[in-house]
This record gives C-alpha cells, sequence and structure tokens, in this order.
C-alpha cells in the first residue's frame, strides 16, 4: 500500500512540479520546499491531488509541512488518513 | 533626451555606419538626425527635441571645434550652471542644456559630472587630448552600451545600435542568462549579449590611445549603524523631505514642451502629480493604465486622484490578450529576456503619451527604493522578527499581511508561511538576507535549463557574484539599508529604469523624468533613519507625513500595491496567438538549446489548462518565452552559436 501511493504521489510530483524531469533524484525524506520544488501555490495544488486522487478531506490543521514536506511525509499521512485506525 | 552612438578608432565609411547604427534608435528621436565624423572618432544622434527647440542639434561642437558631444537625456540644473559659466566669462551660443555640458567639460575635464544633476548618458570627443569621454547618471536612467571590435571601441544607447557593426554579432551570454532567471537582471556591466557590456550607473570612462579606464564618480552609500544618525526630529525631515522633492519636481519641469505625469493611483505617482499640478497654471495632463482584473486595476484611484487635482486624465485599458500582442515589440526593446510582463503595459502607455502630443512625463519611480516602500523591505523584518522566536504559530502570520494579494499565501498555515520565507532558519548575517526568498523563488525556475546550459552553468553562482560586488561598508550597515542597497543599485538600474523605465517610454519616444531619484534627494533618505522610513510595517512612513496635505486621505494612506501585470495568462486566456506556440514549440526549444523541451511543452499545457500559476511557473514561462523571443530577434533564429563559432 505504502509503495503504491508513494509511487503514485511521486510521478505526480515528477509531473507537476518537476515537469517530467527524471533525471533528478528525488529522495523520500528531500524537503520539497527546500530544494525548490514546491511554493505556496504548489502547496494548494497538492492539497488538490490529495484530495481528488485519494478521497481525503483535508482539514486546515493538515496543511503543514509535518505532513507535507517530503514523499515519505505525504505517502505516510495519506496511509494514515485513508485507513481508519482501530481502537 | 535622444540616443546616440560613436566610436573610437580609425575606420572606413564611418559616416555610413553612424547612419545605420543611428538609424537602428531612430525611435529615440524622431525629431532630428545628426553625424560627426573626425580621422579618429565618429559620433551619431538622434533627437527628441525637448530643451533648445531650435538650436540644440547634435553632435555639439565648442567654438574651438575641438569638443564635440553627443547627448541623451536632460540636465534638470543646467540654468543654474549656465548662470555660473556666464559668470565666469564664458559666451553661450545656445538656449540648450548640451552646450552647458561642453563648457563644463572644458573648465573641469570629465570631473564635470559631479555637477551635473540629472538623467544622462553622453560622449564628448576631445580632439585636443584624443581621448572619448563617455559618462552615465547617478542612478542608472540614461542606457550606454558598448563593445570593442577590430581594434575599434564602440558605444551606443541601445544594442541594436552596436549590431549594425560589421563583426558585431548577437550571442547570448549563458552568466547572464542565470543572473537574469535569479536577479531578474544582468549584474552589469554584463549583459545578455556575449561580448557586449554597459557602463555601469554613476561611472565614466575615458577611451584613448592607451586603452580604456572606467571609475565611479558617484557611490550609493549609508552611515554606519553604529554611529547617531544625523536626523532625530521627524518634523524637521519631513520638511527637508518636501522642500527638496518639490525642487526635485520643480527642475523636472523645465522643457521647451508640455511636460504630463503617470498617474497610478498610488502614493509615489499621487505625490509628484500633485506637485506637479501645482507647478502647471495651464493644467497637468496625466496617463495611466487600466486592466480587466481586479486584482491588478487601480482606476478607482486613479480617476479620484486625478479629480482632486482636476488633471486633463487619459487612460489606456491593459485587456486580456494586449500583452500578448505587443510583448515580441516589448523585447525588442527590452533587448533581453524577462521573467514579468510588467513592461508590457508601460508599453502601451508610452504609446498612449505619444498619441496625445506629448513628449515628456514625470513618475514616481525611485519612491520604493529611496523611502524603502516594497514589501521585500517589510518582509524581511518580519523574517527577522519569526526568527528570534523559531517555532512561533503567530508570528508567522504577519506574512499574510504583507501579501493579501497573493491567494495562494492566504490559505497557508503558519508552519508554511515560516518555511516559505526561510523565517528563523537563514543566517541573519547574511549579507542577502532581505532577498533570499526571491532569489530562492525566482532560481527554481531554472529548472527549465537544458542540460547542456546546466552543465555550462554548473560552477556558477549569481547570488555569490552579488555578494562579490557589495562594497566593503555594506556589513556595517542596518539591515534595512542593505536590503535598500541591493534594490537600488542592482534591481533598479538593471530592470525598473530599463525594462520597465526607459526601453519602453523610448520605444514610443517619450521621456521619463523621476524626482524620486534626484540625487539630492537620495542622498538625504540614505541618511535618515530606518524607523523614519519603514516605521513598524508602515512603508515609506517619513514621505506620508512630508506630503499628507497634498493627498487625499484614501490615496494618502493607501498601503503599497505592487505594480504588476497579468503574466502566463495574457498568452493564453483569449486564444493563444501562433508566435508563442512557435517560440515554445519543441523544435524552436530544442534548436535555441538553452532549455529542456519536453519540460517547457508540460509547463506551456499547464499555463494553458491553469490560469492561477504559481510565482514559479508564471516567471518560468515569461523568462522562456522572452528568452527565445530575444534568440529569434537578435540572433535571426533560435538557434544558439556555439562555442566554436
Amino acid at each position: 500500500m505504502t509503495q503504491a501511493i508513494k509511487e503514485k504521489v511521486k510521478a505526480f510530483i515528477v509531473e507537476n512540479f518537476l515537469f517530467g524531469d527524471t533525471s533528478y533524484e528525488l529522495g523520500d525524506t528531500a524537503s520539497l520546499i527546500e530544494n525548490d520544488i514546491i511554493d505556496s501555490t504548489g502547496v494548494l495544488e497538492l492539497v488538490a491531488f490529495i484530495e481528488d486522487q485519494f478521497g481525503i478531506a483535508m482539514a486546515d490543521a493538515d496543511i503543514v509541512p509535518a505532513n507535507l514536506d517530503s514523499l515519505a511525509r505525504i505517502s505516510a499521512f495519506i496511509e494514515a488518513k485513508a485507513v481508519p485506525v482501530t481502537a | 533626451m535622444c540616443g546616440f552612438s560613436g566610436y573610437f578608432g580609425s575606420i572606413r565609411d564611418g559616416r555610413p555606419l553612424l547612419g545605420r547604427m543611428t538609424a537602428a534608435i531612430a525611435h529615440r528621436g524622431p525629431d532630428e538626425q545628426g553625424i560627426f565624423t573626425s580621422p579618429e572618432a565618429g559620433l551619431g544622434h538622434v533627437r527628441l527635441s525637448i530643451v533648445g527647440l531650435g538650436d540644440g542639434q547634435q553632435p555639439m561642437s565648442d567654438a574651438s571645434g575641438e569638443l564635440t558631444i553627443a547627448f541623451n537625456g536632460e540636465i534638470f540644473n543646467y540654468v543654474e550652471l549656465r548662470d555660473e559659466l556666464r559668470a565666469k566669462g564664458r559666451r553661450f551660443r545656445t538656449s540648450s542644456d548640451t552646450e552647458v555640458i561642453l563648457h563644463l567639460y572644458d573648465e573641469m575635464g570629465e570631473e564635470c559630472v559631479s555637477l551635473l544633476n540629472g538623467d544622462f548618458a553622453f560622449a564628448i570627443w576631445d580632439a585636443r587630448r584624443r581621448r572619448m569621454m563617455l559618462a552615465r547618471d547617478r542612478m542608472g536612467v540614461r542606457p550606454l552600451f558598448y563593445a570593442a571590435h577590430a581594434g575599434t571601441f564602440y558605444f551606443a544607447s541601445e544594442v541594436k545600435a552596436l549590431l549594425e557593426v560589421p563583426g558585431i554579432s548577437a550571442e547570448i551570454d549563458p552568466i547572464a542568462l542565470d543572473q537574469i532567471f535569479t536577479l531578474w537582471a544582468p549584474i552589469a556591466p554584463r549583459t545578455p549579449f556575449r561580448n557586449i557590456l554597459e557602463l555601469e550607473p554613476a561611472h565614466l570612462m575615458i577611451v584613448d590611445q592607451r586603452g580604456v579606464t572606467t571609475r565611479p564618480y558617484w557611490q550609493l552609500r549609508y552611515p554606519d549603524w553604529d554611529l547617531p544618525s544625523a536626523y532625530v526630529d521627524e518634523r524637521s525631515a519631513a520638511e527637508e523631505l518636501r522642500a527638496l522633492l518639490t525642487d526635485a519636481t520643480r527642475i523636472r519641469m523645465r522643457a521647451d514642451v508640455p511636460v504630463g505625469a503617470y498617474l497610478s493611483g498610488g502614493l509615489d505617482s499621487s505625490i509628484v502629480s500633485a506637485l506637479a499640478a501645482g507647478m502647471t497654471p495651464q493644467g497637468l495632463r496625466t496617463f495611466s493604465v487600466t486592466f480587466d482584473s481586479a486584482e491588478h486595476d487601480e482606476s478607482a484611484f486613479q480617476l479620484e486622484m486625478a479629480a482632486a487635482l482636476g488633471t486633463r486624465h487619459s487612460a489606456i485599458a491593459s485587456r486580456t490578450g494586449d500583452i500578448a500582442r505587443v510583448f515580441p515589440d516589448v523585447i525588442r526593446f527590452t533587448e533581453r529576456p524577462i521573467i514579468r510582463t510588467a513592461p508590457a503595459p508601460l508599453y502601451q502607455l508610452s504609446g498612449l503619451v505619444r498619441e496625445t502630443g506629448l513628449k515628456v512625463v514625470l513618475t514616481g519611480e525611485g519612491a520604493d527604493e529611496v523611502f524603502a516602500g516594497y514589501d521585500i523591505f517589510k518582509e524581511a523584518r518580519v523574517r527577522r522578527f519569526c526568527g528570534r522566536q523559531p517555532g512561533s504559530r503567530i508570528r508567522p502570520h504577519l506574512f499574510r499581511k504583507l501579501y493579501p494579494y497573493l491567494p495562494g499565501l492566504k490559505q497557508q498555515s503558519p508552519e508554511y508561511l515560516a518555511a516559505f520565507f526561510g523565517a528563523g532558519e537563514e543566517p541573519l548575517d547574511d549579507p542577502l538576507f532581505s532577498h533570499r526568498p526571491r532569489l530562492k523563488g525566482t532560481s527554481a525556475t531554472k529548472l527549465f535549463f537544458s542540460g547542456d546550459l546546466r552543465a555550462e552553468l554548473k560552477d556558477y553562482d549569481a547570488a555569490d557574484e552579488l555578494i562579490s560586488r557589495l562594497p566593503p561598508e555594506f556589513g556595517g550597515w542596518h539591515p534595512l539599508h542593505q536590503a535598500q542597497y541591493l534594490e537600488s543599485r542592482f534591481l533598479l538600474p538593471g530592470y525598473i529604469l530599463s525594462s520597465q523605465g526607459d526601453r519602453m517610454a523610448m520605444a514610443h519616444g517619450i521621456e521619463g523624468r523621476f524626482p524620486f531619484l534626484d540625487h539630492r534627494l537620495v542622498e538625504f533618505a540614505a541618511k535618515l533613519p530606518p524607523e523614519m522610513k519603514l516605521k513598524g510595517l508602515t512603508e515609506k512612513h517619513i514621505l506620508r507625513e512630508a506630503t499628507k496635505d497634498l493627498l487625499p486621505a484614501v490615496i494618502g494612506k493607501r498601503v503599497k500595491q505592487p505594480y504588476r501585470a497579468p503574466d502566463s495568462h495574457s498568452f493564453s486566456g483569449s486564444g493563444e496567438l501562433d508566435y508563442v506556440r512557435d517560440a515554445l514549440s519543441e523544435e524552436a526549444i530544442a534548436a535555441g538549446n538553452l532549455f529542456n523541451a519536453k519540460a517547457v511543452a508540460k509547463l506551456h499545457e499547464k499555463c494553458r489548462s491553469r490560469p492561477a500559476a504559481g510565482f514559479r511557473d508564471n516567471a518560468a514561462f515569461v523568462g522562456i518565452l522572452s528568452t527565445q523571443l530575444w534568440l529569434q530577434t537578435f540572433t535571426g533564429s533560435s538557434i544558439r552559436k556555439s562555442e566554436a563559432a
């Protein structure tokens, strides 16, 4: 599951923010902001992508770098939101 | 205001060459043309007649015939200088400011520039000393480019004149392109044309048989942060400011033709228009641009100010599609790639002024640099404030207040706001601290550079070069003054006064005059304590205080709205024009070999399908399109010459 999510997110980032530049080595934990991959408009594009593709409604409190600033964080966030946690 | 070209060296057929060079810049001087040649040098001139209509023809020689000048611009204090020279026994044959420079040079040599208050670039051929002297005004209002070829030194007001010289051709300078895609403009003397340079603002140059020497005759400097300020009383500082600004405007009204004003609806142009209106008994004409999009349009403020002043106001609408329509012409005149479309509406505006028959307009340009009006100054202050409490969730909310017009920021969390502005992470002693977010955001456009261009630039860092150009005193200045210096010394001449200023106005033979850039006012403002300029987060505080009786309250209290124009949306909003498709086609991009064709195709599609592109995508789109147009316009094709060629 995680791998599939990660691949889908990575494909979106490469296509939408790196414009297909596959030579760019996008590390799982690399910061999207510090590496100039995403700007403030890009964050909103990313949110729309997650909501559309994974059926997740993102609250304002969810839209923080701790959830979205790397491939690993985005994937973990989506997985946590998509699979309800049972007590 | 005019254009000129010339050379130093012995060449055959100097006169026809000067004829071609001046014809290339005929738009700068539609009223007259003149050529001077001697065995060792030549000067060509096209004239826009403003002062000394009947007797100011150029090139102009002195009575001895040994000094000859070609001059572009205005010397605003020429009346006072002429009176002083007459008192010394000098006799004048004309009523022009041009002759005043000749006499001053005869008296003082190249040191004469220090007495000139004006916007100027000129060349004086000194047959006695067999040398050419070139000079450019302090802030970089008027342009001057040069190149050496086959033992001869050539110069001109625009590069297109130099390209008329056999053997001088256009080739892109990759480092200049990197600088534009990082800093918005090349760092002078570099230009986008390899081997063609520009004389830096406030510099003079001597060209003779021994070679070329260049030196500054004036330098923008701020006081040491540790020293007590020369100004402590705000009221007296405001009074001095008002007196200086009034005089700066007064001498800029000097012309033998009517003078109008640009009126954007913002604080600065409103102040200038108000002062000018008070000096124009016959009524002032004002001009402005309006936009379809509410995000960019300021017409309500323009009309309010025009009504308050009783000016005869004209506006031109920059509608969706207009920017795309004029953009190839804009690049032909900027002669450099640009990453914003903002010059295009100003090109339209100067066309409107021309249609009315006016030749001269005052503008409010320069106030944001001189009195700290730009958002970047406030942004740096907020970033330092956040840096004192990293992790604060409250402090980053201030960023939202700074940019109410940027929709992408409105919805961001404090954590994201802090991250985007690097708040709390960047070293406070970085000389480029104030500009790092801008440089970082702009540099992201280099993602589209081709593999070959990236390889060629791999060891180059434009920000490092900028740091290397800072004066030794820079580290001892207040952070606001450091930021003001960066804006005033680099972006102002490299983009604001050139691509948005001189080149757009002169495309239609219009002369812009800038009271806020009078060097007396610039020097005065530099000495003011930072808090008089940026008080808390209120920009241009002292300027507002000094002029509050001039403006309706709604204008006087307006928060700075930066002048912006629609970017990528301009090119897709009302049907894409063929040239855009051609310039961005895979074939054209591949032929230019400056950008990654596949990535550009995706960007093009993204901008077409989603009009609300972010800063990076907009800047990249405009930068790439303008670079492709530059290649087509100046190299005759989109193919970059190889290193070996």
